[in-house]
């Protein structure tokens, strides 16, 4: 695959410590590379332990059920069956969301798709396990099952959850910042549209594992191939199992992939954790490729209905979203995932009136959640796809049409999100460039077509999941007397780099080596909390925490390296493992000999750091989700061919930029705008969850041979350009890469296959079977278009009104139905003063003048 | 993770100790090759032998041989002639299907055989798998091709454990499809299986050696081992295979198109079309077949054959893909396999 790094001219900024940096910005190898390679890296599945039994679950067979009564004897007798748990042993409730405490460890009443876990038992032997758990008998009462959208609007009895607000709908919401009307009103041209986005799986590389032991002075430790350690330990285990947070510790191993599917607490981690408590054994589970369909919390289907309004330049005067979001049979981050679905509609291009209704139902499937991208790629295809239609409607350039309105800089949305950097337009610049577009687009012969997309991405969810007013991210430094660097973090690598990002920050920080280095992560017992990895928060919110902390470390070596050099700590620089003079290199100390002047002066030279967002400047109900302290932002140019004799489709290249604000290590970036742009391409043209709704409403293909995923031989040709455009709350400018990349490939593609053959595919994934379709409607004259007609009816609550910054909102909602509120149980977290940001790196740090160092 | 059930594992090393010890099992036993499709079905609980007899050291059965006249075969079951030419591949059934495709022989005689062997799933599978065992494939089906739990969930169907195809409930058949990649070729090429059982030996065509049944989907007796597959005369014919999938690997065929002719100059004197993937048997289409017998594969005689094959390909939906699509496809992909032969038609 070609690739192009955005070279200095790139950079916003020619800011000289810039070039002075040794390892941050710098190509390297990841730290955990060697032993991924070498597969030395543990994983959960790889841990045993002396006397370790083993785990199957009983899933259920049914959609949708009463549990009438279950009988566990006969597995109980089977020899070599240790324990046997049904939902009676783990009653409580336990859930991600505070708002969303529907999940149980084993079904305690009621089943509520295929697959939800009813019994578990523990053996002696995996063969053993299974054999028993076949020996469960369960009487279920048949419930009518909820197989659709259009099922959950029209029965609203039976209820899948009791607490769900109407019926089967879990969730209902409507905003409005401004009234669209009046910018309808002022527009030269309004388009509708409707769109569906499919519903696709993780398919993580490694399937779930978690082990646990229940020590004889009564504590538990959970090691689980989770991106969330924090959450499990407070969110699930202390809280189902009744034992003090205190007397658990989780250790999040590192995950073979997680991309969103190891971030709830998981059933069968709280089961294998009671099973260890009640045999007094270590006790495991893997499970199955099947399995983790069923734990899914994957990428939500959501039909949308858009309408934007426009100016003849493209100027956006109001845009109207609906989205409707198939959830499946619990909560998980789903209230989140809908508003995300309207949430970031607003940080590309200025759009002045916004208003947008979302609603999420239940089903009877595999309950959804967050994956790459949590709740945004959905509105993103369906806002990318209408404007390239507006751009035609309107003669004007897509691309050109786009740069034109970009959100500027230092931006206060009408959604009260606060914009820093924005990088978009150079994204846009570079692809368009790189492609050849001006050549291409409405040029190339019948069947050939490229399409242009762009997109934001948070990083970082800039409010925790519960209300809490804690940093989201701690670090605790240690400098070793004999020169080594330990760094303690919550955060937990699930191949995204982020063990790299803090080795790297730490040698750039502390003028070390990488493999002075020592990173220990993920584990509740000896390292601060990170929340976790999700929402592209942690290289901003660690890589925050670990600066401050190696500013303080560093301020405790320079007092006494100073000391003893006889020059002022702040001409300190730390570099090449050496402490020395800025204006003199020659006057220093080794680095060694610098911690141990401090070590015996002030004792061991221990520091902590830790990092807490802005405050959200939306206090209307709902405002929480968006918020973030930086956005990322990507623009993707797709070429495609299109046979028009079968509609198969073949992206030949994408063409993508994607504004990374500062590349800590630019071959992790390289690989995660990469592997976006793999995932993103699959759910553009082949990837669903796909369920008979005839049969039982099963899963019709839970394995990786018939879930169709690309094969490197449909992998497309990918030609990366980073831009670099600092955010200043980003640590040495730093913001996300991990999910951003993927949201502007399926809209790239969709337009590219119109560009190619004239047909809208208006719903992902793309495939040959819809393009064929469409090519022959338009053959006989018919719509060239394959895609939902209609947006149901849906009960709307009450509009939230919110006057936008330019009307003279504050952020806060007319009258008292939108003010924000704490959740039912939960305290309110207190606003605080940006005051008390740690000061980012590469701005007020005391060693950035080292422009002399070698 | 999927683990398989216990069994006994026997080895024998001679043909005759294989035969023996099969027919010693019973309808328990079960011969393997390359494990590749018997070893995930037996995870999935849907193929349940209680012995398995390994043909993987058995003497002679791996092997890439020229058949020539003086060969102990000179003469066969049906009686054909006896002088055949030296150039004859005969391809033992243990072949790899890498050793197949990689072959230089089979590719300059048979190079659509090294074509359908180089389709077939990913180049581990194919380091693997075997000729005898793709020939052999299990019927496939989204019903059937599951774990225990899953069938159990929609009470199993009739090609195990259960009583109802559910891909169509009121038949009294079952409708797995034959999703093998050289079994279409074979019998377009009329390659002749050998048979070995306790009896000796017998040839079949290949075209006679399936079933249109997802259940009973071999003519094969159950004693009887697939031991060698004879590839006719290379001379004076063409043949291509064409293959539709979701992905460039991986994937077994949710269409296959095989397609022989054999050219009298410019002209098509005689022709065998086969589907695969559309039925429980590769579907030999005699009428696509006839509309280019005669013809120098005009487009209009192309147009003609693939709407001829269109017609009576009638793929069910228990694959990737929408049926539809399928059926449509027949046409594309018999087009285009007759504008490949096209291409080299002798001038």
């Amino acid at each position: 695959m070609a690739n192009a790094k955005g070279g200095p001219a790139e950079r916003r900024t020619s800011d000289r410590d810039a070039f002075a940096r040794r390892v941050v910005g710098r190509p390297h190898r990841k730290v955990d590379a060697v032993a991924k390679v070498l597969g030395s890296t543990r994983f959960a599945d790889d841990l045993a332990l002396p006397r370790m039994l083993y785990t199957r679950l009983l899933r259920s067979p049914h959609p949708h059920a009463r549990i009438v009564r279950i009988d566990t004897s006969r597995a109980a007798a089977l020899a070599g069956v240790k324990a046997v748990l049904t939902g009676q042993d783990l009653p409580v409730a336990f859930g991600i969301l505070p708002v969303s405490q529907d999940e149980h460890a084993l079904a305690v009443d009621k089943v509520r798709y295929v697959g939800d876990p009813v019994a578990a038992v523990a053996a002696t032997s995996e063969d053993i396990a299974t054999a028993a758990v076949d020996l469960i008998d369960v009487e279920y009462e048949l419930l009518t099952p909820i197989t659709s959208l259009d099922d959950a609007l029209r029965i609203h009895e039976p209820r899948i959850h009791d607490y769900a607000k109407h019926g089967n709908l879990q969730k209902v919401t409507d905003l409005e910042f401004g009234n669209v009307e009046t910018g309808f009103a002022e527009a030269d041209h309004i388009r509708e549209d409707v769109f569906f986005y499919e519903g696709s799986t993780h398919l993580p590389m490694e399937q779930h594992a978690a082990l646990a032991e229940w020590s004889p002075d009564g504590k538990l430790t959970v090691w689980a191939s989770t991106q969330t350690p924090h959450y499990l330990h407070q969110r699930a285990l202390a809280r189902v199992l009744s034992v003090p947070a205190s007397r658990i510790r989780v250790i999040a191993c590192p995950n073979g992939g997680g991309f969103g599917g190891k971030s709830d607490p998981m059933n069968h981690e709280v089961v294998v954790a009671k099973l260890a408590m009640v045999t007094g054994r270590p006790v495991k589970i893997t499970l199955t490729r099947e399995e983790v369909f069923y734990c899914h919390r994957g990428r939500h289907p959501v039909l949308m209905w858009v309408k934007t309004g426009v100016k003849q330049d493209g100027a956006i005067t109001a845009m109207h979203f609906k989205s409707l979001l198939d959830g499946g049979g619990y909560g998980s981050y789903g209230v989140a995932s809908m508003y995300y679905t309207g949430a970031l509609q607003t940080v590309t291009y200025q759009v002045p009136r916004y208003k947008f209704q979302g609603a999420r139902a239940f089903t009877n499937k595999a309950p959804c959640g967050p994956k790459r991208g949590h709740g945004t790629p959905q509105p993103r295809f369906a806002l990318e796809v209408q404007l390239d239609k507006i751009a035609e409607d309107l003669k004007l350039d897509p691309a050109e049409m786009r740069l034109r309105h970009i959100v500027p800089p230092q931006t206060l949305t009408a959604n009260f999100l606060r914009v820093g950097s924005v990088g978009l337009g150079a994204c846009i610049r570079k692809v368009v460039d790189g492609s050849g577009w001006t050549t291409k687009f409405r040029q190339l012969p019948h069947g050939r077509g490229v399409g242009l997309a762009c997109s934001s991405y948070i990083c970082g969810a800039g409010v925790p999941i519960y209300w809490n007013d804690m940093p989201q991210s701690g670090v605790q430094l240690k400098l070793d007397r004999g020169g080594g660097v330990t760094v303690f973090c919550g955060s937990t690598d699930i191949g995204q780099g982020s063990d790299d990002v803090l080795a790297t920050i730490a040698a750039e920080m502390l003028g070390v080596d990488l493999p002075d280095v020592h990173v220990v992560t993920a584990d509740t017992s000896l390292t601060p909390v990170d929340l976790g990895s999700y929402s592209s928060r942690v290289t901003l919110m660690t890589g925050n925490a670990l600066v401050q902390a190696a500013e303080r470390a560093r301020e405790i070596v320079a007092t006494y390296a100073a000391a003893k050099l006889e020059v002022p700590p702040h001409r300190l620089v730390f570099a090449g493992r050496r402490v020395f003079d800025g204006g003199n290199s020659e006057r220093g100390v080794t680095f060694v000999e610098a911690v141990q002047l401090a070590e015996a002066a002030h004792g061991t030279v221990v520091t902590v750091g830790s990092y807490r967002t802005p405050t959200a400047a939306g206090r209307y109900r709902g405002a929480g989700v968006g918020p973030s302290p930086a956005y990322s932002y990507s623009t993707a140019v797709a070429e495609v061919d299109v046979d028009p004799d079968t509609g198969i489709v073949r992206v030949e290249r994408i063409w993508i930029a994607h504004d990374v604000g500062q590349c800590i290590n630019p071959v992790s970036v390289m690989g995660q705008v990469e592997g976006s742009v793999y995932m993103g391409l699959g759910e553009a043209v082949m990837e669903e969850m796909p369920y008979r709704d005839n049969r039982n409403l099963m899963h019709k293909i839970p394995s990786m041979l018939e879930y169709k995923s690309p094969t490197t031989l449909e992998m497309c040709d990918v030609v990366t350009y980073l831009v670099e455009d600092p955010d200043p709350n980003g640590p040495f400018g730093a913001k996300e890469v991990g999910q951003g990349p993927l949201l502007p490939v399926p809209p790239a593609v969709a337009n590219a296959v119109y560009d190619a053959v004239g047909v809208r595919i208006d719903e992902v994934p793309i495939t040959p079977e819809k393009v064929l379709r469409a090519l022959k409607d338009k053959t006989k004259g018919g719509v060239p278009r394959f895609g939902p007609t209609r947006f149901p009816e849906v009960p709307w609550p009450e509009p939230i009104r919110v006057p936008p910054p330019w009307e003279g909102g504050d952020g806060s909602a007319l009258g008292d139905a939108g003010r924000q509120r704490a959740t039912a149980g939960e305290q309110p977290r207190t606003r605080r003063s940006d005051a008390r940001q740690p000061a980012a790196a590469g701005r007020a740090s005391p060693v950035s003048d080292r422009e002399d160092s070698t | 993770m999927l683990r398989l059930p216990p069994f006994t594992y026997l080895q024998p090393t001679t043909l005759k100790q294989a035969l023996r010890m099969k027919s010693d099992a019973g309808p328990d036993g079960m011969y393997v090759a390359g494990g590749t499709d018997l070893y995930p079905n037996m995870k999935r609980r849907h193929q349940e032998p209680k012995v398995v007899v390994a043909l993987g050291r058995v003497r002679g059965l791996r092997s890439i041989r020229a058949d020539g006249p003086t060969g102990r075969r000179a003469r066969d079951r049906s009686n054909r002639p006896t002088a055949q030419p030296p150039n004859r591949l005969v391809l033992g059934a243990m072949t790899t299907l890498t050793e197949l495709a990689a072959h230089p022989h089979v590719n300059a005689r048979y190079p659509v055989v090294a074509r359908a062997a180089e389709l077939i799933s990913t180049p581990l599978l194919r380091n693997m798998g075997t000729l005898g065992g793709n020939l052999c494939l299990d019927t496939r089906c989204n019903y059937y091709n599951q774990s225990y739990e899953w069938r159990k969930a929609i009470h199993f169907c009739m090609k195990k454990d259960g009583d109802v195809c559910w891909v169509a409930p009121s038949s009294p058949r079952c409708w797995a499809v034959n999703s093998s990649d050289l079994a279409p070729v074979m019998v377009a090429l009329d390659a002749q299986l050998v048979l070995a059982g306790p009896k000796g030996e017998r040839v079949v065509p290949a075209g006679r050696f399936y079933n249109n049944d997802g259940i009973n989907y071999l003519t094969k007796q159950l004693d009887e081992m697939l031991t060698e597959v004879r590839l006719p005369d290379p001379d004076g014919w063409d043949a291509t295979y064409h293959k539709l999938r979701r992905r460039g690997a991986f994937d077994f065929p949710v269409l296959g198109v095989a397609v022989w002719v054999r050219w009298d100059g410019a002209r098509v004197a005689d022709a065998r079309i086969v589907l695969g993937a559309v039925a429980s048997l590769p579907q030999e289409v005699p009428e696509a077949a006839r509309a280019i017998v005669g013809t120098d594969l005009s487009i209009e005689a192309v147009e003609a054959s693939a709407l001829a094959a269109f017609k009576p390909s009638k793929p069910m939906d228990n694959t990737d893909f929408g049926l539809s699509w399928r059926k449509e496809m027949t046409r594309q992909f018999v087009k285009r396999a007759l504008l490949e032969l096209r291409e080299r038609r002798p001038s």
